[in-house]
């Protein structure tokens, strides 16, 4: 088991899950969200927190099922239908958890909260977590950092595209195409960061 | 052509609503994969694979499957058919599956998956549904081999890993990186919209044309990825068919004129766009034209 023993282990973990191998900008998970929730910067916070709770708790859950219920049976290779299933199911269960019992949160993350369900960094955070043999632990900081990552990039680039919004732009790359050049050039900055391990 | 017709289907998937130049759906594996043209193919086909065998499903349990349920339904059916054929290409392709990693078990949150099983299989029977899925498939392995081609063309100076490019050439090795990917697809987009707009001035019907959610995931809702898991109140089932039977309307209303029209549009790429870059990409889709 590829385990967390020390302080220095867990740093290591969080700066590259979350800095260094970034979900969006070098693993293209979670596109769709990082392009299309990106107008605002109020409203990417908002995105980035559903993302970092729903994507701790996903791997939480999607971790605790693997070790005690696939294993044990000997199922391993039905990770990926009981990971999305699972994951599905716990999104839109937390969705009506918050709305009956905590209100003010789900005013804050509840429109977000949809979006998630089939978004490909949740399940590719479960499917990586098992791919490189974490243990449970282990799997939750990942998965907090991963989505720290990406509350990180979609923050920026919503920062970015709220200054470019009136700028000269040419008639065919206003819109995606220049969105796309800036996440391109976050990404080449994004590289810098494997200098840090 | 006539509607649901198995070349029309064909058709319809490869150039009218490709999944990736006209729809711009699925952006993860798109970008993600590309680094070669090689895994753009493999990733492609593989796609095309389960696309094709869970529409068929979709389609001949469609009778079956509660409107409520549908989506864990396609999930399961969608799950099962991606865990097949990764088993088969750890048995017989190991190094294809080394290289896709992760992003094979990802087939199953492609959007262009769940977007038609949701959009074509449910409402359609077996025989369409089959060739919807091997003709959206098929465009998006031409799609995916054609921006590997690019990358790799510029990134590696190889293609299928044949060098091709003049000795003197130097690489420009941030195209199979990263930040590359974000590059070809920003100027294939611009491309697209200057497409777009040229279209729409001549009156033509473009509403297709990056219809996939990428803009605007908050007002996103045919695509299918934004659906909640359980449909508790039935909110969705109404307004969601009543657009389908519109889309229907719509695709039944254009006949041969519309097809035409797409395939001059996609003709007329070359002599109206100048810049270096989207050069490469329309000689990329002038390929794509005679492959088929």
């Amino acid at each position: 088991m590829n385990n967390i023993t020390n302080i220095r282990d867990l740093f290591i973990l969080l700066v590259g899950s979350s800095l260094v191998s970034n979900v969006v900008l070098s693993q293209f998970l979670g596109l769709c969200p990082f392009l299309g929730v990106s107008k605002k910067i109020k409203t990417a916070a908002g995105m980035g927190a559903a993302v970092i709770f729903v994507i701790t708790l996903a791997s939480a859950v999607a971790g605790v099922i693997y070790k005690y219920i696939l294993v044990p049976f000997n199922i391993t290779f039905l990770q990926t239908i009981v990971f999305i299933l699972v994951i599905a199911a716990l999104v839109q269960f937390v969705e009506m958890f918050l709305k009956k019992l905590i209100p003010s949160l789900y005013e804050a993350l509840g429109v977000y909260l949809p979006l998630i369900t089939t978004n490909c960094a949740v399940l590719g955070v479960a499917l990586t977590n098992v791919q490189k043999n974490y243990g449970i632990g282990t799997g939750i900081v990942n998965g907090f950092a991963t989505a720290v990552g990406f509350t990180i990039a979609i923050v920026i680039l919503a920062g970015i595209r709220e200054k470019m919004e009136y700028n000269d732009i040419p008639e065919s790359f206003k819109g995606m195409p220049s969105v796309l050049l800036t996440a391109g050039l976050m990404a080449i900055a994004f590289c810098g960061f494997s200098g840090l391990l | 052509m006539k509607e649901n017709r198995i070349t029309e289907r064909l058709f319809n998937g490869l150039i009218k609503e490709n999944p990736t130049f006209v729809l711009t759906l699925g952006m993860c594996p798109t970008l993600a994969v590309t680094t070669s043209a090689m895994n753009g193919l493999g990733m492609g086909l593989t796609t095309m694979v389960v696309l094709a065998l869970s529409n068929l499903i979709i389609s001949l349990l469609r009778k079956f499957i509660p409107n409520r349920v549908r989506i864990p339904a396609f999930i399961v059916i969608v799950a099962s058919f991606v865990t097949m054929v990764q088993l088969l290409l750890q048995a017989y392709l190991p190094s294809l599956n080394s290289a896709l990693g992760v992003y094979i078990p990802l087939i199953v949150v492609n959007c262009i998956i769940l977007g038609r099983a949701e959009s074509y299989a449910y409402h359609n029977p077996p025989l369409p549904s089959l060739f919807d899925g091997i003709g959206m498939g098929l465009g998006f392995s031409v799609a995916l081999t054609l921006i590997g081609a690019v990358r790799e063309i510029l990134g590696a100076g190889e293609i299928f890993g044949f060098h091709i490019m003049p000795k003197g050439y130097t690489n420009i090795n941030i195209f199979v990186l990263a930040p590359g990917a974000f590059f070809v697809l920003a100027v294939l987009t611009a491309v697209q919209n200057y497409i777009k707009k040229k279209a729409a001035a001549k009156g033509r019907d473009v509403s297709k044309v990056g219809s996939g959610c990428s803009e605007d995931c908050l007002n996103c809702g045919d695509t299918g990825c934004s659906r909640r898991f359980y449909d508790a109140d039935g909110s969705t089932e109404n307004p969601n068919l009543g657009n389908n039977l519109k889309q229907a309307d719509t695709e039944t209303g254009k006949p041969e004129q519309a097809d035409a029209e797409r395939a001059d549009t996609e003709t007329g790429k070359p002599e109206q766009t100048d810049a270096e870059q989207a050069g490469t990409e329309t000689e990329a889709g002038e390929e794509g034209l005679k492959d088929e």
